[in-house]
C-alpha cells in the first residue's frame, strides 16, 4: 500500500511539473494555416499545364508583412499589449509567428542581450540595469506610454486623492494610519512589488523621489498582479500600485479603490497630456538594429492600427509625437 | 540429493545467451542511465557553486557582508546581507515540523498499529490525494482562506497576563494575516504525507516478534508502542523528519504566497517575513544575468544546496547508526 503512495507521489510530481510548465504564460500566435497554400511542386505530368498558385489572403496595404518566427520576453506590465499586437499582426500577415513571453524586465534585457529572444520588453531604461557597454549594444524602440495607479482596499473610505507628499509619508512609514490622510482609523498596510520590479522602480523614482521605503510588519511584497489584487481585496487598509491595464480589467475594478495623484485622475488622457506623472515609456529593445520580421513588427507597433485601436483598448497611452 | 545437484555442471543449466546478452546491452543501458544521472547532478553542483561564488570572486563581497541582516540591493553601494532569508527559512521550516511531526507520526502509528482494515482503506487514499495536490493550490487556499481568517480572528495584540506576575507574554496581533504562522501552517500540510509514509515504513520494519513478545509480557498496547516500537523505529522516524525538513526548506511557491516577503528578521509568528526560496523567485525575473544582485540570488541557491546536501548526509548518518545498532 505504501508503495502505492510513492507511485502516486511520482505521478503528482510529474503533474505539478506540467502545471508549472503551463503557467509560464507563453503564447504563440500563428496565422491560420489555410491562409498560405503551399505551392504545388510541379511534377513531370503537370509540367505542361500552367499551374498558378494565387495567395488567398491579400495583406492590408498599410501593414508591412514579413514571414518568419520571432520571440519576445520581458515586462509583464507590457505583456498584454504585445500579446494583442502580435495576435493582430499574425492575423493580417500569414506566415508570421510571434511568440510572446513574460518573465520580467530583467529577463527581457538579459535574453535580448544574449540573443535568445529577438525583442526584450522593459519598463525601465536598459542603462539602469545593464553595464554601459552592454546597454549601448541594445537599440531602444519606444512603443507606448504606460501609467500606474495607487489603489487601496475598499474599506479605506473617504480617501480619493493622495498628494505626492502624502504618498511619501505613507510609503516611507511616517504615516501609519489612514486617519492621518483623511481616512478611517485603520492601520496602513503597504503592498510592494519586489524591489527589482520595473513598477516599483518607476514609482520610487517619480513619486518617492528615491526615498527609502518602509520595511517590517506593516509591509508585504508580492510579485504577480493577481497576488497583489487578491491581497488588496482581502487585507484591510492595504495600498499598492498597479498598472492601468490591470486596474481597468472589469473583474478587478469593482474590488479596488483607485486614487488620484495630486488631484489628477489616473487616465490615459492625463498621461498623454503629461498632467498625470506616474507614467513611463514602454521600451522594446533589440540587439543592434532590427531586421526582417522584428523590424516589421516594431514598425507595426507604432503604426495606426496598434496606436489607434489596440493601445486604447488595453489602457495604454499612444507614444507622444 | 544435495550432492547430486551440486555435481551437475552449472554451465549446462544456463540458457544459451541471446544476442542482447552477448553484446552485453542491458548492462550498458543501465550503466549509461546511472552515469547520465551522476553527470547531471555533478554539472548542476558545479554550475551552482560557480555562480554562487561570483558574488565573492567577481563582485568582491566578503563572507561577512553576506552573513549580515541588511539587504538593500538598490543602495549606492548595494548590500546583500542574506541572514534574514536564511533565518526565515530555518524558522518557517522549524514551525512546520513542530506542527507536522506529531501529527504525521500519529497518523503513521494509527495506520501501522491501530487502524482496522476499513479505516486504513480511508486514510491511505486520503494521504495519496494529499501528495497529489500541487503546491500552488495550497498557496492559493492559504491566501484566500487562511490569511484572511488569521487577520480577522486574531487582529488585536496577543497578551498573556498572570494575576501577580503581570504580563508574561505579549506579541503584536496579525495586522494582515500574511505571516510566519501562515507559512508554517501551509508547509506543515505539505510535508505531512512525506513524514507519514516514511515513518509508516519505519514502524512496519520493526519485527513482529518484538510486538508479540512485549504484549506477552503483559504490557498494554500503548506501553508496547511507547517503550518498544518508537525506540526501535526512532532512526527511521528521524529520517522521515529530515526528509520533511528538506521538502519544507525547498518549497517556494506556496510559502511565497502567504508569508508576506518582508525582507526583515522575523520578530513574532504573527509578522510577515521572508525565506531564501521566496526571495529568489521574487527577484529572479527582474534582475539581469551577471549583475551583483543576481549573483546574490545564486549565492542564496548555493546556501539551499548546502542545506539539502547537509540533510542527505544527516539521513545517511542516521541510517548508518540504525544498521550499526
Amino acid at each position: 500500500m505504501i508503495k502505492g503512495t510513492r507511485r502516486f507521489g511520482a505521478l503528482a510530481i510529474a503533474a505539478a511539473m506540467i502545471v508549472t510548465a503551463c503557467s509560464s504564460s507563453a503564447a504563440t500566435t500563428t496565422a491560420a494555416p489555410t491562409a498560405t497554400p503551399a505551392p504545388a511542386t510541379p511534377t513531370a505530368a503537370m509540367a505542361s499545364v500552367a499551374v498558378s498558385v494565387a495567395p488567398v489572403a491579400t495583406p492590408a496595404p498599410t501593414t508591412n508583412c514579413v514571414t518568419g518566427t520571432i520571440t519576445t520576453s520581458g515586462s509583464t506590465a507590457l505583456q498584454p499589449l504585445i500579446q494583442d499586437a502580435a495576435t493582430a499582426y499574425a492575423a493580417e500577415c500569414p506566415g508570421a509567428t510571434i511568440t510572446v513571453n513574460g518573465g520580467g524586465s530583467g529577463t527581457g534585457l538579459s535574453q535580448v542581450l544574449a540573443g535568445s529572444v529577438n525583442i526584450g520588453e522593459s519598463d525601465v531604461l536598459a542603462n539602469t540595469k545593464l553595464a554601459t557597454p552592454d546597454a549601448n549594444s541594445l537599440v531602444d524602440h519606444v512603443v507606448c506610454r504606460q501609467g500606474w495607479i495607487v489603489v487601496t482596499n475598499l474599506d479605506v473610505t473617504g480617501v480619493t486623492n493622495l498628494t505626492t507628499q502624502q504618498n511619501q509619508d505613507i510609503w516611507t512609514g511616517k504615516d501609519t494610519n489612514w486617519n492621518q490622510v483623511g481616512g478611517p482609523d485603520l492601520p496602513i498596510v503597504l503592498i510592494f512589488r519586489p524591489s527589482s520590479s520595473g513598477t516599483r522602480a518607476t514609482f520610487k523614482k517619480l513619486v518617492l523621489n528615491g526615498m527609502t521605503e518602509a520595511t517590517g510588519g506593516t509591509t508585504l511584497t508580492l510579485d504577480t498582479n493577481g497576488a497583489v489584487t487578491t491581497a488588496i481585496t482581502t487585507t484591510k487598509g492595504a495600498v499598492s500600485v498597479i498598472g492601468f491595464s490591470y486596474y481597468n480589467d472589469p473583474t478587478n475594478k469593482p474590488l479596488l479603490n483607485g486614487l488620484q495623484l495630486d488631484g489628477t485622475d489616473a487616465t490615459i488622457a492625463n498621461v498623454g497630456s503629461g498632467t498625470y506623472k506616474l507614467a513611463a515609456d514602454g521600451n522594446l529593445y533589440t540587439k543592434g538594429d532590427a531586421t526582417g520580421l522584428t523590424a516589421a513588427f516594431l514598425q507595426y507597433m507604432v503604426g495606426p492600427e496598434v496606436q489607434g485601436t489596440i493601445i486604447p483598448k488595453d489602457s495604454y497611452g499612444p507614444i507622444s509625437k | 540429493m544435495a550432492s547430486l545437484t551440486s555435481a551437475y555442471p552449472t554451465s549446462k543449466l544456463r540458457a544459451k545467451p541471446g544476442l542482447l546478452e552477448r553484446l552485453d546491452l542491458p548492462r550498458r543501458v543501465v550503466f549509461v542511465a546511472a552515469a547520465s544521472m551522476i553527470i547531471v547532478v555533478a554539472m548542476l553542483m558545479i554550475f551552482i557553486v560557480w555562480q554562487g561564488t561570483q558574488l565573492f570572486v567577481k563582485d568582491g563581497y566578503s563572507l561577512g557582508a553576506i552573513f549580515d541582516a541588511k539587504w538593500d540591493p538598490l543602495a549606492d553601494t548595494p548590500e546583500f546581507g542574506i541572514l534574514p532569508f536564511i533565518l526565515g527559512t530555518i524558522v518557517v521550516t522549524a514551525g512546520a515540523l513542530l506542527i507536522s511531526t506529531p501529527l504525521s507520526v500519529g497518523v503513521a502509528l494509527f495506520l501501522s498499529e491501530v487502524a482496522p482494515k476499513w479505516a486504513k482503506s480511508i486514510v491511505q487514499p486520503a494521504l495519496e490525494i494529499f501528495v497529489g495536490i500541487p503546491s500552488v493550490v495550497w498557496g492559493w487556499l492559504g491566501i484566500t482562506v487562511l490569511v484572511p481568517f488569521l487577520a480577522d480572528t486574531f487582529n488585536g495584540p496577543i497578551v498573556i497576563s498572570l494575576p501577580i506576575v503581570g504580563t508574561v507574554f505579549s506579541m503584536p496581533g496579525f495586522l494582515t494575516g500574511f505571516s510566519w504562522l501562515a507559512g508554517s501552517l501551509v508547509l506543515s500540510i505539505m510535508v505531512l504525507p512525506t513524514i507519514t509514509s516514511v515513518s509508516y515504513d519505519a514502524f512496519r520494519a520493526v519485527p513482529q516478534e518484538l510486538r508479540t513478545g512485549s504484549l506477552a509480557l503483559g504490557t498494554t498496547r500503548w506501553q508496547m508502542i511507547r517503550h518498544i516500537l518508537i525506540p526501535s523505529a526512532l532512526s527511521g522516524v528521524l529520517t522521515a523528519v529530515v526528509l520533511g525538513m528538506t521538502r519544507a526548506a525547498g518549497e517556494a511557491l506556496a510559502v511565497q504566497m502567504v508569508i508576506g516577503n518582508s525582507p526583515t528578521l522575523p520578530e513574532a509568528i504573527t509578522q510577515p517575513m521572508t525565506t531564501l526560496t521566496s526571495q529568489i523567485t521574487l527577484d529572479m525575473g527582474n534582475t539581469v544575468f551577471g549583475e551583483p544582485w543576481q549573483d546574490a540570488l545564486w549565492t542564496m541557491s548555493l546556501v539551499l544546496l548546502v542545506i539539502s546536501i547537509t540533510s542527505v548526509v544527516l539521513v545517511r548518518v542516521i541510517n548508518k547508526r540504525r544498521m550499526g545498532s
